[in-house]
């Protein structure tokens, strides 16, 4: 009789940790995913802001047609990847954000242009876009990390291999790109 | 949720469990005073610590917001300032951007309100609006909001209403004892049952007084206590947010090299405030009586962090700036995150609302916006002459037109 009693409680128990972990699992998981929304909102933010700038830079700087390719082409290519996974898309926003830089330090040549108050009101959101999109970044690979941290820990690693939780994907822009990234310059 | 308050907090909720003994205690001798029954003490206490705590939930932080005389702003009146929130939100994981309210005061300070992540407010002064960089400026912000990500808006709430609360009653019954306590005595003793217990009942009286005059000076040093513990981890999460810890120590710098005191402060509130309001120049390090840190302290931990931005470089920044004591943070704040490097400055001038541009013209330019921002909201209108003056027009001007005393012109409005 006591032996039964202790088997129950030993169950019990169990059944309490796997709901508990499981649930754990699922709001770390969540936790992603939501993440990795904030980042799309600001990377849309960011392809809706290059035309406009684009439009702005071009009035004052007819000559650097290269420059407006680069930037146009760039933005597209990284538009269209945006339902791939988040190795492929941190290339493409990363050659983006390359462009991007160019575009501004082309624009440092032109004082007429760093006059014009449309110009500094775009050049303000797209700092600000380019530090959303990095804090988002931050906060997604936090994210990932902690929830890959669970999923490859004992003993939450039981219940992520019986569930089949994946293990989450970084999103990382390549080293030598993201040197060159938007420096956006006030000088 | 609960992670980040759970995380570097026995010492806090030890804290606070001392607080609401000295305030139980305390209601307790006023109940053996004034009502022959410990009971009814308590029970007073609780409710008038009920109703401040009430008041303090629901309405507290409209009460600061209207007390600092903060403004409101949108996104459209302080592009900057407004993105550098929203940064600092998306950097925290935070679920809502806060509510940005701007304080006219020359005075150079901030502070965060609201009882819960959903329901913020963080305000900065005009002053120091125009005084920081975006770095600085993000720095700031990522303290205030670490504040309300840390859950410390409620935290203070509580330690500050029952510190309220302790310092009513014991004021009350101080008063009343020692004005009052020579017919207050007489109807005492004559209700008690007299007799052996006299002896005894006059220690616990004696103890009581002196408890009910040290209550308020006790509590509220421990109030100090957990206030300065709360600064050292919104810094360090600041740092983290930001992954820049230089932003932060050189607006603190700049707010340390002024001594303006912010003329709607006031104490209850000042663990909010990003550094307090009430610093007087050369006050002594780890003083007792001080809501915050000294800032040289705090400038010199963070500038301490030597490559990094995680909580356990701002624990081995302070053991190296505290030669070898022990952590300010606690062991479960800190893992879960591993290495976390420090990203690069960027450039730009101080004051600029992201429309003033170039480093020379900038000062100028920052305090001119940060002014026009502020006549902005209090409804002034602008107009522009063709001389090139700028006219900013009060909200009730009657006239329909104005003459400008650079050229002589009248302008219609």
């Amino acid at each position: 009789m006591i032996a039964l009693w202790i088997v129950l409680g030993i169950v019990v128990i169990l059944i309490f940790f796997i709901i508990g972990a499981y649930n754990g699992l699922v709001g770390f998981r969540n936790q992603v995913k939501n993440a990795w929304a904030q980042i799309d909102v600001q990377l849309k933010r960011r392809y809706d802001l290059i035309p406009n700038l684009v439009e702005t830079v071009k009035g004052y700087a007819k000559h650097e047609r290269e420059t407006f390719e680069m930037v146009t082409k760039a933005r597209n290519l990284a538009q269209q990847a945006s339902s791939a996974g988040a190795a492929e898309r941190g290339k493409l926003e990363g050659e983006l954000g390359m462009a991007l830089g160019r575009l501004l330090a082309v624009a440092e040549a032109y004082p007429e242009l760093k006059a014009n108050q449309n110009f500094l009101a775009l050049q303000e959101e797209l700092t600000s876009t380019e530090n959303k999109i990095s804090f988002s970044r931050q906060y997604y690979n936090d994210s990932v990390l902690k929830y890959n941290n669970k999923i490859q820990m004992f003993p939450s690693n039981v219940i992520a291999g019986m569930f089949s939780f994946k293990l989450g994907e970084f999103f990382e822009v390549t080293i030598t790109v993201e040197k060159e990234a938007p420096k956006v310059s006030f000088t | 949720m609960w992670e980040q308050i759970r995380s570097n907090q026995v010492r806090s909720v030890f804290l606070i469990a001392l607080i609401a003994g000295l305030l139980l205690a305390v209601g307790y001798f006023l109940g053996l005073y004034f009502f022959d029954s410990a009971v009814g003490g308590l029970v007073i206490a609780l409710i008038v610590w009920a109703i401040m705590s009430l008041v303090a939930y629901f309405q507290g932080d409209s009460i600061l917001l209207v007390m600092a005389k903060a403004k409101k702003i949108g996104p459209d009146d302080a592009p900057r300032l407004y993105n550098v929130v929203e940064e600092m939100k998306i950097a925290s994981g935070l679920e809502k951007v806060p509510d940005v309210y701007i304080i006219d005061d020359p005075a150079l300070n901030a502070f965060a309100t609201g009882r819960d992540p959903s329901k913020a407010s963080v305000a900065i002064t005009s002053g120091l609006l125009q005084k920081l960089n975006r770095d600085e400026l993000q720095g700031v912000i990522g303290h205030e909001i670490a504040h309300i990500k840390n859950r410390d808006v409620l935290l203070m709430a509580i330690t500050a209403v029952m510190l309220g609360t302790i310092v009513i009653l014991s004021w009350y019954a101080t008063r009343v004892l020692i004005f009052g306590g020579m017919a207050g005595s007489g109807r005492r003793s004559s209700s008690r049952s007299g007799g052996g217990g006299g002896g005894a009942q006059a220690i616990i009286l004696i103890v009581g007084l002196v408890l009910m005059i040290l209550a308020p000076i006790m509590a509220q040093l421990i109030y100090y206590a957990i206030s300065r513990k709360r600064e050292y981890l919104a810094d360090a999460s600041s740092a983290l947010y930001t992954r820049y810890p230089e932003g932060l120590a050189s607006a603190l710098e700049k707010i340390g090299g002024s001594t303006q005191q912010l003329k709607s402060a006031n104490q209850a509130t000042a663990p909010m405030y990003i550094i307090n309001p009430f610093r007087k120049e050369g006050m002594k390090a780890a003083d007792l009586t001080s809501t915050h840190p000294p800032i040289s302290e705090r400038v010199r931990i963070l500038r301490a962090m030597a490559g990094g931005a995680s909580f356990t470089d701002y624990n081995n920044a302070y053991r190296k700036v505290h030669s070898g004591k022990q952590a300010i943070i606690s062991q479960t704040a800190t893992a879960g995150i591993g290495a976390v490097g420090v990203r690069q400055a960027s450039l730009s001038a101080p004051g600029e609302l992201g429309l003033a541009s170039g480093k020379a013209a900038s000062k100028a330019a920052g305090t001119h916006e940060v002014s026009d921002l502020m006549l902005r909201l209090d409804k002034y209108r602008t107009v522009d002459c063709e001389c090139g003056a700028r006219w900013k027009i009060p909200p009730g001007f009657k006239d329909n037109n104005v003459l400008c005393t650079r050229c002589g012109r009248r302008i219609r409005l």
